[in-house]
This record gives structure tokens, sequence and C-alpha cells, in this order.
């Protein structure tokens, strides 16, 4: 059911933990489905430094955390804020239909996180600034 | 790597006896059993000495006993072939809200062709009571649905207190056995069950066969229209192989069913035990006692079901959850919320279920490795991060 990647990501998470003190936190999750996700975020001079995730959810949850956090880790806020759920899907080797719904709250975590970032230092929201809505488009 | 088979609730292996009384039956009495020649009288005989093992087993007549594909089928027959029957009389169902999907969809299914369903409500347990029944009985109740033990907390229900009610006021009385057979003693007699379903492949006899015990006199219209089999209530040549396994199957069980409950309870307790010992904010789901021998329901506080049975298949463990990621829909179980579980709780359920060759080496083996299991994913969850630092 889930390709080799999400059960590397699934048994060997990257970037599980906290980050104390974080720039930016987003906490996202649908309590009905079963799954919630924080990312944690360090940014200096606009890159992200580091990130960690916890996760309560299925395989497919906590595998597209541990892939969303290694794809933004070191990337400009700019960069992150293009990542979609479609590319953490693709670099899992695809989801199966009825989990696509985990890479959409893997991305919006992450966008929760730097809206976060954004809120706590008087930045204003980029043009064009969207989080997906989960609850709403699941596949 | 060892793997550890604890899923004998969705289905149990063929057992060796059982398969030595088949392979004859599809390489040299391979006759249909409505032939006039010798192959089909040779296949009839077979046929009918299932039919009496069947019976034997439940304290039915056995012309009382029809075969059918399985536990589905027979539950769509005595619900859907009874309340098309008794349309004139009344409209009325009562059932509860913890079946399984094949009376559950299957009541759906009659509420659209104007049926009303009553789903009665359950205690923490499961459990549901001869007064509920009564109370929800109306001059317009013709059927009541009721299964025996629960698939997913193996909760064992008042069966002979529920029919004694349904015998009282005129109403006729099915319920789905399906899991009870083999574990729970059965008399339909006693138990003033007019309709009982049943499924093979549940008590180590192959897949794709069972049967609906229906009471002399009791009229159903038919599900399956065709041929003559089975006294022209349930058409199609039958699973004569499948069929020969579950008479067999059936008779070992139930020789076998005193001594065997009782090993396989005390492997359970184990198991229930060393877990709600070993796990902190972990809970049984169920009734402490009257629970199906082989029936473990756990749920484990702040861990998603999925992500543990993939972890435990990991180290050849295979149990089953309730949780939403295994259903492929959004929700949990419906029989965890209906014994009042939250959502959050319920998605961290794991069910084990024992069978004839589970040992008390599995039991340790899962006790050494859920610990382990559960930790690492508390490590990574959210929730357990909150809980712990809201404790402190």
């Amino acid at each position: 059911m889930y390709s080799e990647k999400v059960m590397d990501h699934f048994t060997n998470p990257r970037n599980v933990g906290e980050i104390e003190n974080a720039d930016g936190v987003g906490t996202v999750g649908n309590p009905k489905c079963g799954d919630i996700m924080r990312i944690f975020l360090k940014i200096d001079d606009g890159i992200i430094t580091d990130v960690k995730f916890k996760t309560f959810g299925c395989g497919a949850a906590i595998a597209t955390s541990s892939m969303a956090t290694e794809m933004v880790k070191g990337k400009s806020i700019e960069d992150a804020l293009k990542l979609t759920n479609k590319a953490v899907a693709e670099a899992l080797d695809g989801l199966p239909a009825v989990k696509m719904h985990c890479s959409l709250l893997a991305e919006q975590a992450l966008k929760e996180a730097l809206e976060d970032y954004f809120n706590k230092n008087n930045i204003p929201l980029p043009e064009g600034f969207t989080k997906p809505d989960v609850e709403h488009d699941e596949d | 790597m060892e793997r550890i088979y604890l899923d004998n609730a969705a289905t149990t292996r063929v057992r060796p006896e059982v398969a030595a009384e088949v392979m004859p039956i599809m390489t040299e009495t391979y006759g249909n059993a409505s032939s006039v020649h010798a192959f089909g009288r040779e296949a009839k005989k077979a046929l009918e000495k299932a039919r009496t093992q069947v019976a034997a087993a439940i304290g039915a007549k056995k012309e009382e006993i029809f075969f059918t594909a399985g536990g589905s089928e027979s539950d769509n027959w005595a619900l859907k072939g009874a309340a098309h029957q008794l349309r004139a009389k009344g409209n009325h169902i009562i059932t509860t809200a913890i079946e399984h999907h094949a009376i559950l969809h299957t009541c759906k299914a009659l509420e659209k062709e104007g049926f009303v369903v009553t789903y009665l409500p359950v205690d923490e347990y499961g459990l549901v009571t001869p007064e509920q029944v009564e109370a929800a009985i109306t001059p317009q109740t013709i059927l009541v649905s009721i299964m025996m033990a629960n698939n997913e907390i193996g909760t064992i229900e008042p069966i002979a207190e529920i029919g004694a009610v349904c015998k009282k006021h005129g109403v006729l009385f099915h319920t789905d056995a399906v899991q009870a057979i083999g574990h729970v003693p059965v008399d339909v007699k006693a138990m003033n069950v007019d309709m009982l379903s049943m499924s093979g492949h549940k008590f180590y006899a192959p897949k794709g066969v069972g049967a609906l015990y229906v009471r002399t006199g009791v009229r159903l219209e038919n599900l399956i229209e065709g041929g003559a089999q089975e006294r022209s209530r349930r058409a199609g040549t039958e699973n004569l192989p499948a069929i020969v396994g579950m008479g067999k199957a059936i008779e070992l069980i139930t020789a076998e069913q005193e001594a065997e409950n009782v090993r396989l309870t005390a492997l359970r307790d184990r198991l229930i035990q060393g877990v709600l010992e070993k796990i902190p904010d972990s809970r049984l789901n169920g009734h402490p006692t009257r629970r199906l021998p082989g029936n473990v329901n756990i749920s484990i506080r702040f861990i998603e079901g999925e992500s543990l049975l993939l972890s435990l298949d990991m180290v050849g463990i295979a149990g089953s959850s309730g949780s939403a990621c295994t259903s492929g829909s959004l929700d949990p179980s419906h029989v965890l919320l209906a014994i009042g579980l939250p959502h959050e709780i319920a998605h961290g359920s794991l069910r084990l279920t024992l069978g004839r060759d589970n040992t008390e080496q599995d039991v340790d083996y899962v006790l050494e490795q859920l610990p382990k299991i559960v930790e690492r994913l508390r490590s990574m969850s959210p929730l357990y991060a909150d809980y712990v630092s809201n404790k402190q």
C-alpha cells in the first residue's frame, strides 16, 4: 500500500522533535481523521536553518511530515512557501489516494509556522499567501 | 523473522484436518449435488453430512440449515428476506448501533425502501439489555436483529434473554453469530433464536461459505433466485468443498470448545493484564469478562492505530485497528464511538485476536515489543508532548 520511501520515512523519520524558543510554530490537525502535526522553525536572515516536527497520525502523516521538513531545511522562506503538497507526495513516490490529505496537512502546518513567524516579527504576509483548506479538499 | 498472527477475528487459518477433508471433494467427489448419477449422489451425501454437522453444533434440525456464500449473505438474506416477507404486517426493525456493516448497511438499504430502523445504543461495555429491546418493540415491529458477540470488542450479548423478549411479543429474532460460533455455546431452541448467521472462515474453515439457520415455519423471501438448490430457498450450485470444510470445522471446534476457551481466556487475560501494566494511559475496550475468549481490544492514548499496526507488522505481529486510517473513511470505528470513546482515543485502538495456533510465547513477544513501539510513537506525538507538559 505504501511506497518504500514512505516506509523509510515512517521507520526513520527525519527531524523529529521540538525547537525551544522556535521562531515559528504551526499546529494543524483534523481531530475527526485523527492526525495532528506540529512544525517548529528556526529562521535566520530569511533562511530556515532548522526545522523539527511532531505528528500524531497514520504512516502517511508521519512520512509526509518527515519529508516536508527535509525539503525545506536550509531553504529560504520564499522557496519554502512554494512547497506544495503534491511535491511532498511526489518526493515520497506517491501516496494512496485516501492519504493525500496527509500531504496537505504537512503543507498547511509549514505555512502555519511561517505565518506565526511573520506575525511574531510584524512582517506583512507575502502577497498571495494562502494555506490549503484541509477540511474541504481531501484529494 | 518470526511472524505472529493475531487477527483471528478477521479470518483464520484452515486447520489441517479440515483441509484434508476438503481436498478429495475437489479432486474425487466433484459431482454436482443436484445430479442424478453416482458422482452427484456422492456429492449430495457429503453435502447432507455437512448440514448435519452444522445443525448439531447449534441445536438445530438439519432441515433448518441453509448454506450461503458467507456471513454477509446470511445477514442480507435474513434481514431483507424477513422484511420483505412481513411488509404487510409492519415496517419496524430493531437492531443495535454496534452491529457489523453487513447488518447496518442492509438496514440502511431497507430504510430506503421505507422500513423504519431503531439502532439501540449500548453501554460503555458494548452491552444491550433485553429491557431496551422490549421498550423499543411497537405494534409495527417485525424483526429484531442483535449480534451474539461483537467483532471488534468481543462483547457477548444476552441473546437468550433477548430471545425470550422477542418470543413473548411474537417478533422474529435474528442473531449475527459470525464471531460467536465455536466460542460461545449456542442452542438456538433454548435461546429462542429464529434465524442465525455464521461464516466458516471465522472458525478454521475455508472462506466463501456460511450458513443461515432458519427455524422451521419461518418464511423468508429468497435473496438468490435460480435453481432448486437448498430446497428452492437459495439458488446456486453448492460450494461443496467449502461446505464440507465448514461441517468438519464446526464439529471439531464444538468438541474442543470448552478446553480451548479455558486456554484462550488465560492467554487473553495475560495479554490484557500485561498491556495495561506496561503501557500507561491505555484502557481495555469491551467487557472484562463477558467477552470472546480470544478478543483483546485496547486503546492507547496519544498514538494512532495505523502507525501502530505498521510498526507491529515490522516486528512480525499482525493485528488490526479501529482507526479511521485503516477503515478508508474519516471516522474511527462506529463500535468504539458507540461505547463512548472520544475520536482521538478511538483512533488509537488495537485489536489482537487469539486463535488455536497462538501460544504463551506469542503473548510474551507482544508484551516485549508493544511497549517499545508505543514509546517511540509517543515520542513523536504532539498530543503526548502537550499531555506531559500539562501534567507538570
